[in-house]
């Protein structure tokens, strides 16, 4: 292709058509309480690692069911596994186990 | 002639006993109160049109005023009897009537808010129910824990409704509009106070009431934030510190108040249970099981048992005059069956 001097940005809107659905059905596959969930956010309003760093588990599970779970596995270090945000879940959906297994599937991935 | 019974005298079941008795059937009505209509004796204004419930409380009075009706007040029906043709009533206890139908209008109860341990209710002062603040309203004056003017009031939605932890996974359907109700009237007595309502959902599914939310917002100068608050605590100064995402920004939000209104939802009230248990009609969380959503919904699986109101589900007062009225239809086809037979 000939240099024209510019190049195409990638878009940065969120797009459903390139996100991969593989990673969230595995997901609901290990809890499937995730699927239950519709965006409150009181996990992560009640969230200890929220209160220091810029970690937004809400955020990261939505990420997560679009499809767009890259660089996920960085931010999910930063939680420490509390499970407020469980407790305090008005759709019970068990929030802790969902964070472990975003981890596992996200290190599983990075392993291939 | 034949007899109907109605169990408890609220909006649904007056409606529906004036009906019947405008129809020339004798109706006796039972409620456990010393008193009939006391959850909208409760309220201060009604929604969408802000009519004083008082207006209400009188008109509804009145029809029980008819002829044809029998109110026992005090008179808690503690059972129910099917007898083959007739059902028999156990009334506080002792006594036994018996009726050729009988119409359940139990109602609703509020939601216990202080089973939200989590939001302070019981714990704070400054935390306080919808109910409460309906009293504050009627009284016009609405003081914070301190007997101070308010400088910021929240209103959270979805109180023991759209709650697994309480087991109440069903939507209260009314307080999404109450709580914009409640805070128009609240601006109408605090013209200074910061006024926010923190919700899921804005659930405006009735006549005036998307309007409503839209003249909150642009008249009123109400502001809404989208998120559960999951936490309420007191601060040093006696205000409660409230701790919730806002979940259009992703951020998660702090905010101090001087009063956090609960908005609890409608559960089936404790007489709606006694009955439903005594005659097999209970349905999901207590409510009265209906035979069919669309086209029985007046009756349930027992013949001669019908239901009206909120004691099948949380329902508006308009919506529960309506109940009240097609159920006193569907109980008058019953009654000429009946006779016929």
């Amino acid at each position: 292709m000939p240099d024209f001097g510019f190049s195409i940005k990638k878009t940065r809107s969120e797009s459903i058509d390139n996100g991969s659905k593989q990673k969230y059905e595995e997901l609901v596959r290990r809890v499937p309480s995730f699927k239950r969930c519709f965006q409150c956010g009181c996990c992560t309003a009640t969230c200890s690692a929220r209160q220091f760093s810029d970690f937004n588990i809400r955020r990261m599970h939505t990420l997560f069911r679009r499809g767009d779970a890259d660089g996920l596995s960085e931010q999910l270090k930063k939680c420490m596994l509390c499970g407020k945000c469980t407790l305090v879940c008005p759709r019970g959906v068990n929030i802790r186990q969902l964070v472990i297994s975003m981890r596992t599937i996200l290190d599983n991935g990075e392993k291939k | 002639m034949k007899k109907v019974a109605i169990i408890g005298a609220g909006p649904a079941g007056i409606e529906a006993a004036s009906v019947l008795a405008r129809a020339g059937v004798p109706v006796t009505v039972f409620e456990k109160s010393s008193d009939s209509l006391s959850n909208l004796r409760d309220k201060s204004f009604l929604f969408p049109n802000f009519q004083p419930s008082p207006e209400l409380v009188d008109e509804f009075s009145g029809k029980l005023q008819a002829d044809n009706i029998t109110v026992r007040h005090g008179s808690c029906i503690t059972e129910l009897k099917w007898k083959g043709t007739s059902w028999e009533l156990v009334c506080n206890g002792s006594q036994n009537l018996v009726f050729d139908a009988v119409l359940i209008a139990t109602g609703y109860r509020t939601f216990d808010a202080s089973r939200k341990e989590e939001l302070g209710y019981g714990i704070y002062k400054g935390v306080i129910t919808s109910l409460e603040m309906e009293q504050m309203i009627k009284s016009g004056s609405i003081p914070n824990a301190n007997g101070d003017i308010p400088q910021r009031i929240a209103f959270l939605q979805c109180v023991g409704s759209r709650d697994e932890k309480s087991g109440n996974n069903y939507c209260s359907k009314v307080c999404c509009v109450t709580a914009v109700k409640q805070a128009i009237e609240v601006r109408k007595i605090l013209p200074k106070t910061e006024l926010t309502i923190f919700y899921m959902d804005l659930r405006m599914w009735g006549q005036g009431f998307e309007e409503m939310y839209r003249t909150a917002q642009e008249k009123y100068g109400i502001d809404f934030i989208r998120g559960r608050i999951s936490e309420a605590a007191s601060t040093f100064d006696g205000r409660i510190q409230i701790k919730t995402e806002d979940t259009l920004l992703g951020l998660p939000m702090k905010a101090s108040v001087d009063l956090l209104v609960l908005m609890v939802g409608m559960e089936a009230s404790d007489g709606t249970r006694t009955v439903g248990r005594s005659c097999d009609i209970c349905g999901e969380y207590g409510f009265i099981r209906t035979l069919n959503p669309h086209l029985y919904d007046n009756e349930t699986d027992r013949p001669g048992l019908f239901a009206a109101g909120s004691c099948k589900r949380p329902m508006s007062i308009n919506d529960s005059v309506n109940d009240g009225r097609s159920a006193a239809t569907v109980i008058r086809e019953y009654l000429d069956q009946l006779s016929e037979n």
